[in-house]
């Protein structure tokens, strides 16, 4: 296990080397000018050029590829072109309220959703699954920005129970902290409440036929030990399969949903960098993203270990 | 520990933890004393000349002092100088400042720091620049007095020195001044009433300032950029909401104090709510701009250029971009901006008489233009930019132009607007922007109607009519003198066309009902805002 634990972490290099390669060439040939930007609309095409050469963005393909390299070999991810700020400084300032947003949204969209799902499958065909499944196909519909609206009109204007926006940093009260994310966490997390519901009851189902689980019936088990003890144990690989990848889709909502709340985290940082042409920080970040999304298959296909002992690595 | 001890200390951290006990709240100032204020464009960098955009430039008049600032009728008046003497010729300037300034490091504001400040502002800014290659002396006499000795009388240097055009002439110690004005500042020390809370900054989200209990103000009553800039708020802290849903939402429910550039979308909602007060924003507006480029067919010919002229319906363009909200925009038969001494309709029946396809159709015949494909970079991002592209867009087709709408980001048309190759090697024809009204008071800032072909503004327009206009405005000795200048510049550049006027429109604020002492102006004043 500690063997296969080294090599998937080492073999996350060359992926994250992969990555790099091409998130500076995608910049590289994508148009937009960080210098015009930075110059304002106000600027004189001299003045482009002198805050390009300044920037060193008149230098070869190659010269700002090998340089940027070696800067991360040596752990630095460089300085923003905009803020003059370190982006390694940048990422810290808006690491915390990301992973408070998917932290939140996951907990909620597991302990809704699974039970959800068992829920639906147990009762098959009834109304409480229908309402369940159309629940689903609604939470994949409607967008999260619709979500976040109607939950901010609601919630915090009409009824004046929570914020509109912001983020309050944990360290000064989990209250505080949590009150800001509530909304925010309902609605990205309805479009993963919606996947993994539905992950849930179809593996439940194909689980709850199976001949272990008439054995237990037949044995006199009680409802609720076989559904949550026998079959969801054995329904687990699946749908901890589906919340690993629904990471990403965490990560692409966040962008949205910060926007939305006005949540100061990563995703509005992306956003930012992008509209502005910020490099160092796009290439920073998606470095960041992608090293999490590799790590969190890696912590899914050991997860896979503790539900299926007979999976062994 | 048994399991009920266990559940009554988890119950008490619990509770200890919603009340926000854990820790105490960083800031403790009275909620009174603090403002909160959304402002049109994230504070992505702060260095006022180095960066020249208007959100800088807004937050740096909190931070940063100016030698002079201008009034509401654009007259240069005093700030950090005590007096100043100008010799018979006009060739030399001397300038005394006043006593007992410091800069927030409890340092003393020194004419030598001044002197650095303005070679830096000196390098970035048109009249800077103008005033550079006059200059032959630049020096700190002593520690409150600094000279100028000039090769050439230049009548507007007290214009130059307190205008509110960026980049603004802000003076910054002498070590920070020393920075390349192409390369940012890392420490922001001023002298001006509130200090910039660095530690707390957090680009894309938010931006706080403290006030600077060294300050002090001018006895003058405050007017724009001039006079006593006192501050009655402690704290000011600037939310980033790049969501304009968002900030309408958390100006009514109380969580912001002030949004600078609410969607005119917004405004009957905002208009609705009781607790809140708005108002224009800047009474001196904006001016919208279809840009041609003037190097390549068919608008290298004056008579193309003309053509689009006679069929821009202003309406179309204003309505499009401030919705229902008549009161917000007026027609704009000139290149001044409305209700500023030099506004001129001197020549400008191009654009006042009624539109005429018919005379816009020959004029692109006698132009040469035969059907081929006009490439219309629009911003889609930037709800002005797309409303103007949208009009432009069928209004050229109209008259049997081929469009090549080229719908992108404006990241993207800010990198090829530069490029001067012709459209099918990646140039362009037709871009959208807009100016501040205030800088088309006088043609000292107006960029878009420089003519001197390759230092030109993109678009890069050769017209020695309009130079020449533009020189007799700079050369005027009084008020009569410089409209005539303006005058004639107006008539020239309404022939020539470097830019179409699209109209002009007024922006509106916002504020809860609790704030008072906000002042309509081209950028938002903090002084002598207060909150109750």
């Amino acid at each position: 296990m500690f063997a296969y634990v080294v090599r998937r972490v080492l073999a996350t290099i060359p992926v994250m080397a992969v990555v790099a390669l091409f998130v500076f060439s995608l910049l590289y040939i994508a148009p937009g000018d960080p210098a015009a930007v930075i110059a304002g609309d106000q600027a004189t095409p001299a003045d482009v050029e002198r805050i390009r050469a300044s920037l060193g963005l008149d230098r070869p393909y190659l010269v700002r590829f090998g340089a940027w390299l070696w800067d991360i070999l040596r752990g630095d991810l460089g300085t923003s072109i905009f803020t003059n700020l370190p982006v390694s400084t940048m990422i810290a300032q808006r690491i915390e309220p990301t992973l408070s947003l998917m932290i939140v949204t996951l907990l909620l969209a597991v302990s809704v959703a699974v039970p959800m799902g068992v829920v639906a499958a147990w009762k098959q065909g009834t109304i409480v699954d229908r309402a369940v499944m159309a629940f689903a196909v609604l939470g994949f519909s409607v967008p999260v920005f619709v979500v976040g609206y109607l939950l901010a009109y609601f919630f915090a204007l009409e009824w004046d129970l929570l914020p509109v926006q912001g983020y309050t940093p944990f360290a000064r009260g989990f209250w505080p902290w949590l009150q800001n994310l509530i909304l925010p966490a309902i609605a990205l997390g309805t479009v993963y409440i919606a996947l993994i519901a539905r992950i849930t009851r179809a593996t439940m189902l194909e689980v709850l036929q199976q001949d272990y689980i008439r054995t237990a019936k037949a044995k006199g088990v009680g409802q609720r030990a076989i559904l949550f003890l026998h079959a969801l144990k054995n329904a687990a690989v699946p749908i901890v399969t589906v919340i690993g990848i629904g990471i990403a889709l965490l990560i692409g909502g966040a962008v949205v949903t910060e926007s939305v709340f006005a949540i100061p985290g990563l995703g509005r940082l992306t956003v930012d960098a992008i509209l502005r042409r910020d490099y160092p920080v796009i290439q920073g970040v998606v470095l960041l993203f992608s090293f999490v999304y590799v790590l969190v298959n890696l912590v899914i296909d050991l997860l896979y270990t503790l539900f299926d002992p007979r999976i062994r690595y | 520990m048994d399991r009920r001890s266990l559940l009554k200390a988890g119950v008490a951290a619990g509770a200890v933890a919603a009340t926000g006990g854990l820790a105490a709240p960083a800031y403790s100032q009275a909620a009174n004393r603090v403002l909160r204020f959304v402002p049109q464009a994230n504070l992505a960098n702060f260095d006022p000349i180095w960066g020249t955009q208007f959100v800088v430039r807004n937050a740096s008049m909190m931070v940063w002092d100016t030698l002079y600032g201008v009034d509401n009728t654009f007259t240069p008046r005093r700030q950090m100088v005590e007096s100043e003497e100008v010799s018979q010729d006009g060739l030399t300037w001397t300038f005394r400042l006043r006593p007992n300034m410091r800069w927030h490091d409890g340092e003393p504001v020194r004419a030598a720091d001044c002197v650095a400040s303005l070679e830096r502002w000196m390098v970035r800014d048109l009249m800077g620049q103008m005033i550079r290659a006059l200059r032959q002396e630049l020096v700190a006499v002593d520690d409150r007095t600094f000279r100028f000795r000039l090769s050439a009388p230049y009548p507007k240097m007290l214009l130059a020195l307190g205008k509110n055009n960026t980049p603004i002439a802000f003076m910054m110690p002498e070590r920070i001044a020393r920075t390349d004005p192409f390369q940012q500042i890392s420490e922001y020390v001023g002298s001006g009433p509130m200090r910039f809370n660095r530690a707390e900054w957090v680009p894309g989200a938010r931006a706080t300032f403290s006030r600077f209990e060294q300050y002090v103000p001018r006895e003058e009553a405050p007017n724009w950029l001039s006079g006593g800039k006192r501050m009655l708020l402690d704290r000011i802290e600037w939310v980033i909401m790049p969501d304009p849903a968002t900030a309408g939402a958390a100006l009514q429910s109380g969580e912001i104090d002030w949004w600078e550039t609410p969607l005119n979308d917004l405004l009957p909602v905002l208009r609705r709510n009781r607790n809140i007060r708005m108002d224009v924003a800047d009474p001196l507006g904006n001016v919208g701009c279809l840009r041609f480029n003037h190097l390549h067919p068919p608008f290298n010919d004056v008579r193309a250029r003309q053509a689009v002229a006679w069929v821009v319906n202003q309406a179309d363009f204003m309505r499009a971009v401030v919705g229902n909200e008549d009161s917000l925009w007026r027609p704009m038969n000139s290149f001044f901006t409305p209700d500023t001494p030099n506004y001129t309709e001197v020549g400008s029946e191009i654009l006042s008489r009624p539109r005429d396809p018919a005379m816009a159709r020959r004029l692109l015949q006698e132009a040469g233009y035969r059907g081929e494909p006009v490439t219309m970079l629009v911003g889609q991002d930037i709800p002005v930019l797309n409303a103007h592209g949208q009009v432009a867009n069928a209004l050229l087709r109209s008259i049997g132009m081929n469009v090549d709408f080229v719908a992108t980001d404006w990241g993207t048309v800010g990198a090829r607007r530069a490029s001067r190759e012709p459209r099918e090697r990646g140039g362009w024809n037709i871009f959208f922007t807009w100016f501040a009204g205030a800088d088309h008071v006088n043609p000292a800032s107006t960029l878009g109607i420089r003519a001197h072909g390759d230092g030109a503004w993109f678009g890069w327009p050769t017209d020695p009519a309009i130079e020449a206009a533009r020189d007799k405005w700079f050369a005027a000795n009084n008020a009569a003198e410089e409209k005539a200048a303006c005058d004639e510049l107006n008539r020239a550049a309404m022939i020539s066309q470097p830019f179409t006027p699209t109209g002009f429109y007024r922006a509106v604020q916002a504020w809860r009902s609790n704030v008072s002492g906000i002042v309509p102006g081209p950028l938002p004043w903090f002084w002598g805002v207060s909150k109750s």
